[in-house]
């Protein structure tokens, strides 16, 4: 549990924003984790205060939904596809490459809180096998030497 | 109109197509010879990403595999002095190319815009006779609408086939004083891009499906379900409402009629399972995506408790062209029971791989070596998986199977939602089996006893397997638990979790076997069951392995044959993998 005290401003913009509409909690709880950056654990508390839903409900959707993190996240997520292509492609040694590279494994964050690994399902480019998302870019065609060289790239742009 | 067009879609982007989009924009304004820039979704020839168009408005000249140097000379040579850059060509109007085949054996009608429009501009959309479908069904009965499309024998492309036009019947039927019609966009099976596709390329098909089903079951609201994972097929949707509602397309009183539609988006969170219905509709409520019983079935009791109709995208897509052609002529163009076309998205080991329209009824092999080329440097055929990781793998023997539903079924396999992966010699089917095992059991909602226990149990049998530990016992027991587990979950993902393990051990026993009895992986895969050794013969001690092998485990001086620790290796293949000699391979 997070023992930084933080802004419940932003959050009370979003419950506004979804007042009386039905079927909010996802969108909610995805609005405060775009925010945050996860979702805190103090914040889910006074949401739940506020709204009425309960925190087991609460935590029962943010448990479920794999997109969901309840810790704080890296500055960039790694995301690499292990779907059917990329798995035939090569995911494995891309992956393995990356924990190598970076010292994390799945669902970790780098010790510089700069990158946090995520293993997804599939997304969609199966043409372009075996596949890498850093941010909001994504990269076809990534041997485990091309995503090494992304990686190094953006630890030097970070000064690292 | 003179145009240089981009295609920007994500597999587009994936491949570089920024960078060149960037490089196109600073060479046209500096040449300022009147071609314009702009962009369109991908073509489905993803195997040739990123692609560039070049027009005057009626010749049209389409480049692949360009990249900024490509770019460079498209507008050097191309655009200012009319000279085609055959090397990078793909198609166009003025002559027949190799790929030329990709395309014309396709019949494209979901597809029909993809690659050919701005996707962000409604304009482009009305002109190929956009929404013309829509106005036609608003101006019949429900009943005459229904009733085409049930003549048109189009069923669900989602994956179960269900008939659509009986589908709508059954949510026109109930009475309530609120119906939702909501779109399946959540394409979670891995190897599936098809709807993603439709969905950055051709938005407003999909609204004009819905407006149109809408109508003839006599839902006032309706939710487009749509993956997180696709954030610009979201991007998309949401500037294509925008534009509908705009034009009254969309939203109260739609062109005077007095029927009224409004659409909202909803973002799936990244679980698999809320492809299925039911826990779709749990989703959008705000829960926990479990699925329920049925009955009551959601055309009866749906989205909080009203008639909901659920249709999956590509199958939305394609209702303006059967309103357009006319039933018949659609059902005409399917096969026995399933009318029309299927997108199939075509990956693996294939020379060219991407999204495939081909009427119903087309066999394997003509799919696999026709269209797609056939095996990637020549390599020997193994397996297709279809369908997903809850459809089944097939062998060569099997390729004249034509694909539609029924044909399907008695093989194992399904249509599912049209993914094809093709193996080549090089995959392991065990190794395959485990992997989309472990796919379904990490997706396994849990609710069910049979698919949460049962698809672990099977998963640890596999991990046996696979690691050297099985036994023949094993392959009995991953039949039986696999029969239970599919008879007794409560939904489709537990139903069909066991069809790749199934279908693997009735069409490639013997792989089982080799690694039961031999403790051999034949394909080279399993990383307990095999070693990496380096050919003294090839190796000219480069020590580019030397220094990628995480393990340390490589020894050999500069210029002398290095070998392989045994003891240190872990069989990662990294090694391999950048060898420029080919000089290791695994055994």
């Amino acid at each position: 549990m997070t023992t930084e005290v933080l802004d419940f401003k932003p959050t009370q913009k979003i419950l506004d924003k979804f007042e009386g509409k039905k079927g909010s909690l996802i969108p909610i709880l995805q609005n405060i984790q775009e925010e945050y950056g996860f979702l805190p654990e103090g914040i889910l508390n006074q949401v739940s205060v506020k709204t009425g839903i309960p925190m087991s409900q609460m935590f029962g959707v943010a448990t479920f939904y794999a997109q969901f993190r309840l810790k704080p996240r890296g500055k960039y997520t790694i995301r690499v596809c292990h779907g059917t292509a990329c798995h035939v492609g090569g995911a494995a040694q891309l992956s393995e490459a990356i924990e190598h590279e970076l010292g994390i494994k799945d669902k970790e964050t780098s010790e510089d809180k700069l990158f946090t690994l995520e293993v997804v399902a599939c997304l969609g480019c199966c043409s372009l096998a075996p596949v890498m998302m850093v941010g909001e870019e994504t990269y076809g065609r990534c041997s485990p030497d091309k995503a090494t060289k992304i990686l190094r790239k953006i630890k030097k742009e970070e000064g690292q | 109109m003179q145009k240089v067009i981009v295609g920007y879609g994500s597999c587009g982007i994936a491949a570089g197509a920024k960078e060149v989009h960037d490089i196109l924009d600073e060479e046209l304004k500096a040449l300022n010879n009147g071609y314009k820039l702009d962009v369109t979704s991908c073509m489905g020839m993803c195997y040739r990403e990123p692609m560039v168009e070049v027009t005057d408005g009626t010749k049209r000249f389409v480049y692949g595999d360009v990249n900024k140097k490509v770019a460079k000379q498209i507008i050097e040579d191309h655009v200012k002095s009319g000279q085609v850059v055959e090397k990078n060509l793909v198609i166009s109007t003025e002559s027949q190319t190799e790929d030329q085949k990709f395309i014309d054996a396709q019949t494209r009608l979901v597809l029909k815009n993809c690659g050919q429009i701005n996707p962000e501009r409604i304009e482009d959309y009305l002109a190929t006779g956009g929404y013309e479908s829509a106005k036609k069904a608003l101006a019949m009965t429900t009943e005459e609408l229904r009733d085409l499309v049930l003549k048109s024998n189009i069923r669900g492309r989602g994956g179960a086939g269900f008939p659509t036009g009986l589908k709508w019947n059954f949510a026109a039927a109930s009475k309530a004083d609120q119906k939702y019609f909501i779109c399946n966009a959540d394409e979670g099976d891995p190897g599936a891009f098809m709807d993603r596709s439709v969905l950055e390329g051709d938005p407003h098909a999909v609204l004009e499906g819905m407006l149109i089903g809408s109508y003839a079951i006599g839902a006032t609201e309706g939710y487009i379900y749509c993956r997180a994972e696709y954030p610009l097929a979201i991007k998309r949707l949401k500037i294509a409402i925008k534009q509908a509602e705009e034009k009254n397309l969309l939203g109260d009183n739609i062109l005077g009629t007095g029927f009224s539609l409004h659409i909202k988006i909803k973002e799936g969170a990244g679980a698999f399972v809320c492809g299925e219905e039911t826990a779709l509709m749990a989703s959008i409520e705000g829960y926990r995506g479990m699925p329920r019983m049925r009955p009551p079935f959601p055309a009866v009791s749906g989205l909080w408790a009203k008639p909901t109709n659920i249709n999956n995208v590509e199958t939305l897509a394609a209702i303006p062209r059967i309103i357009e052609m006319g039933a018949e002529k659609y059902a005409a163009m399917g096969h026995e029971k399933s009318g029309g076309t299927k997108v199939f998205a075509v990956t693996g080991k294939v020379k060219r791989s991407g999204l495939v329209e081909v009427p119903m009824g087309i066999t394997l092999k003509e799919l696999i070596f026709d269209i797609a080329g056939g095996i990637q440097d020549d390599k020997e055929f193994k397996a297709v998986q279809l369908g997903g990781p809850t459809g089944g793998c097939l062998t060569y023997d099997l390729l004249d199977t034509p694909v539609d539903y029924e044909s399907l079924m008695k093989t194992g396999a399904v249509v599912g939602s049209g993914g094809l992966v093709v193996a080549d010699t090089s995959t392991c089917m065990v190794d395959m089996a485990r992997f989309f095992l472990s796919f379904a059991q990490n997706e396994s909602c849990g609710k069910c006893t049979p698919c949460r226990i049962g698809t672990k149990r099977m998963l640890e049998i596999l991990n046996a397997i696979t690691e050297g530990r099985g036994t023949e016992e094993h392959i009995e027991e991953l039949k039986s638990i696999g029969a239970q587990v599919k008879q007794s979950s409560l939904c489709a993902l537990g139903g069909t979790a066991p069809n790749p393990v199934l279908t693997t051990i009735r069409y490639f026993e013997d792989e089982y076997l080799a690694h039961i009895k031999d403790k051999r992986c034949p394909a080279g895969v399993c990383r307990d069951l095999i070693t990496i050794y380096i050919n003294k013969d090839l190796c000219p001690g480069c020590e580019i392995c030397k220094k990628e092998c995480p393990q340390e485990a490589i020894v050999g001086e500069r210029k002398s044959p290095h070998e392989i620790d045994q003891e240190k290796c872990i069989q990662c293949k990294i090694c391999l993998g950048s060898c420029p000699f080919n000089a290791i391979y695994a055994e």
